[in-house]
């Protein structure tokens, strides 16, 4: 059977539009739009406590009251709140029975990322046989964290089982009113993850290993919340390099951080949700908000790969209020064909002696727009504070845009703060150079952008590093004549 | 080995090259020599196969095949490598990680595995030995803060890995002084042998002391204007460039 590449390309194009009708059938589905009552009824579905109920009620009172925010570098149709529909039962996966029958193109990427065979199975949701027990490999995961009172679990089954611990901390970082997508996200997520760390206690994994295993579902407003008690330390690793296919056009997420006296969280995020297709339709628009509290001593350190969405607007932020403490932001973020993002961070010092790096690295292609946005704030208060910020663009053709946009309010004379930005092409010489080399264009390309990119990636947990650095080489395909 | 057979090229519309005749067999060493603007360095990136650069007429012959049509990345599987008169910097990508990715790719072209780490660990000492590079040199960032005759001698270091069958050196020797130009002519006498052959493009007479040519040839105006033995560069040293142009 001899395909012609255009019949090839039109069946691809209807597997996809028929794979993204499947998951609209879904009896769990609330009707669209949003009220009090479906508050209350996300509430009650998920059997939480009044506590819960009210707490979110007050979120969606705030968030009525909210305009959405307008100072982003972003363009973008604003999505229609009333035409959504905020709760879907846990997606069901595709049942197929061998690899054989997921899409061509998805495994060609996994196959790029070099994810193995049976984690190939188990993202595309092909039916697991004996030999990979991957329950079982969880389970003892499960088993190490519970021998030193580590908890992991869905933020739902938080609430239920540690409520004490949820109704502490939850909204104490970033607050029902801290801005628009936060408050919606307050009064309408669904699921997410729940840490917490005991005192003293060094996580013994990254949890990346165990989260892939598990596979976290990734709705549309995820909430996390990670408690990291004193001395302790954790490694988390959220998102996958595989590519994430998800018909839900908004995604509204947050994270809450809490780092308690000379504890120690780091935090990587690779995101590869789907940007939309070449010309720019579709996509994921990713509204983000991430921030961290310092207390004493403490350390957070973000670290992002960001590759996909439409739209992405996304601050992962650090308020270093102990003293002492320590707020870092490593960040790559790539935008390809018609894609948007707008991302940075907020490093807000207030504790004495505080310090903060901001290395932050975008790569633009295409016809698309890469803006970073970042805030470094000595409040009065923070004496000997010291900040180090470096934003680095590289563009590639002459269609795509890069953008800074560094605020720096200082209140307290005792601050150093350092900013360095360059932006730099990659010129036709290195490509040339490269290719005199007997590298091709493509491998080029690759090479220059992870090397642009090297100080991020070395940030990653090495599992994901070498993933990481495929998923770049993969966004950037065919971004260069 | 390489057959130029009455090239003519463009660039940006202007006539560059009109009409060059060249001859280089396996194991020679060949001088080009010329004044400023002569067309030296275009044809070297011709021979590359430098995009920019469009053949009007004539003919590029490697191993008796025509290549006039061949990629610069296929052109360098073939066995053709041009030592940048300026080196590109890349940051963030090291001297080593970079050398690796060139032979391995360069492996594949010829349906080879990727070298093992050992043995290119092993020839990478070799060859850095052999230009006197010390080993923090290869974890740099290729080129970015090399002194210019860093720059050459890495230039050379990866013409040693990648073992070209032709080599084409445009002004390896601008902007070396007298011991690195040493370290790096002897570095290129040391790889060159009965099966491959060298282009060395030059302004001066002083690198072929160090690297002899079987033969020199003088452009001028985009043509081959004279060709002799290595006397010839040592006249040109004295008297320069203007006697061609009168006999022209």
């Amino acid at each position: 059977m001899a395909y012609t590449e255009e019949e090839l390309k039109k069946q691809l194009e209807t597997k996809e539009y028929e794979y993204g009708f499947y998951t609209d059938i879904d009896s769990e589905t609330f009707p669209v739009g949003l009220s009090e009552e479906i508050v209350i009824a996300i509430s009650k579905k998920k059997n939480e406590p009044k506590w819960m109920t009210d707490w979110r009620l007050d979120a969606f009172k705030i968030w009525k009251g909210m305009k959405k925010p307008s100072w982003s570098n972003l363009k973008y149709n604003e999505p229609d709140y009333q035409a959504i529909s905020y709760y879907s039962a846990p997606k069901k996966k595709p049942n197929l029975k061998s690899l054989d029958e997921v899409d061509p193109e998805l495994l060609k990427t996994f196959n790029k990322l070099g994810i193995s065979i049976d984690e190939q199975k188990r993202l595309s949701g092909v039916a697991m046989d004996v030999v990979v027990d991957s329950v079982s490999v969880a389970t003892s995961f499960k088993d190490t964290l519970e021998e030193k009172g580590i908890i992991f679990c869905s933020i739902s089954d938080a609430i239920k089982n540690h409520p004490k611990l949820v109704r502490k901390y939850i909204g104490t970082v970033i607050p029902k009113r801290d801005n628009y997508f936060a408050a919606l996200n307050s009064a309408v997520f669904s699921d997410g993850s729940f840490c917490y760390i005991p005192k003293g206690v060094k996580c013994p994994m990254e949890l990346s290993t165990y989260f892939r295993i598990n596979q976290a579902g990734t709705g549309q407003f995820e909430r996390t919340l990670l408690i990291a008690d004193e001395s302790s330390y954790v490694s988390y690793l959220e998102g996958c390099t595989a590519p994430s296919r998800d018909e839900n056009q908004l995604h509204a997420a947050v994270v809450e951080l809490i780092a308690l006296d000379d504890a120690e969280i780091k935090y990587s995020t690779v995101q590869n949700w789907f940007p939309g297709d070449k010309d720019g339709n579709g996509g994921v628009y990713n509204f983000v908000t991430k921030r961290g509290i310092c207390h004493d001593r403490s350390k957070i350190s973000w670290t992002q790969v960001e590759t996909g969405s439409a739209v992405t607007w996304k601050y992962p932020s650090c308020v270093l209020k102990g003293n002492d403490s320590i707020g870092e932001f490593y960040s790559i973020a790539v935008t390809n064909n018609f894609q948007q993002a707008d991302t940075g961070t907020k490093m807000i010092h207030i504790g004495k002696n505080t310090k903060s790096t901001i290395i932050s690295k975008g790569v633009s292609a295409g016809k698309s727009q890469n803006s970073y946005r970042g805030l470094v704030k000595i409040s009065p208060m923070a004496e000997n504070a010291r900040n180090f910020s470096q934003c680095d663009s590289l563009l590639m053709g002459n269609d795509c845009g890069a953008h800074t946009f560094p605020y720096i309010e200082a209140q307290n004379k005792s601050a150093q703060i350092e900013h360095e930005a360059s932006t730099s092409k990659i010129g036709e010489d290195q490509i040339f150079y490269c290719n005199q080399r007997g590298i091709d264009t493509e491998k080029a390309i690759a090479l220059i952008v992870n090397g642009f990119s090297k100080e991020v990636l070395n940030k990653l947990p090495m599992e994901f590093a070498v993933e990481a650095q495929k998923l770049l080489e993969i966004s950037l395909e065919g971004s260069v004549g | 080995m390489l057959e130029i057979d009455n090239l003519h090229c463009k660039i940006d519309g202007k006539s560059i090259l009109k009409g060059v005749n060249l001859k280089i067999k396996k194991g020679e060493i060949h001088a080009i020599m010329g004044p400023n603007g002569s067309g030296k360095s275009t044809l070297a990136n011709v021979i590359s196969g430098h995009e920019d650069y469009e053949v009007t007429k004539g003919s590029i012959y490697f191993d008796n095949k025509e290549i006039n049509d061949l990629g610069v990345d296929e052109r360098a599987h073939e066995g053709i490598f041009m030592s940048f008169q300026y080196p590109v910097e890349i940051p963030g990508v090291t001297v080593t990680n970079f050398i690796k990715t060139a032979i391995n790719e360069t492996r594949k072209s010829q349906g080879l595995e990727d070298m093992s780490s050992s043995q290119m660990l092993k020839k990478i000492r070799e060859k850095a030995n052999l230009l006197d590079m010390d080993s923090n040199f290869l974890s740099r960032s290729l080129n970015e803060g090399f002194s210019g005759g860093e720059k050459k001698r890495n230039e050379i270091f990866q013409m040693a890995m990648m073992e070209p069958k032709l080599a084409v050196l445009d002004e390896t020797d601008s902007g070396l002084d007298i011991d690195a130009l040493k370290i790096v002519a002897n570095g290129v006498v040391k790889c060159s042998n009965d099966d491959n052959s060298v282009i060395v493009i030059t302004h001066y007479q002083r690198l072929l002391d160090y690297i002899v040519p079987d033969k020199v040839h003088v452009i001028m105006d985009g043509k081959v204007v004279k060709t002799g033995n290595k006397d010839l560069a040592k006249k040109i040293e004295v008297v320069g460039y203007d006697w061609l142009k009168k006999s022209n």
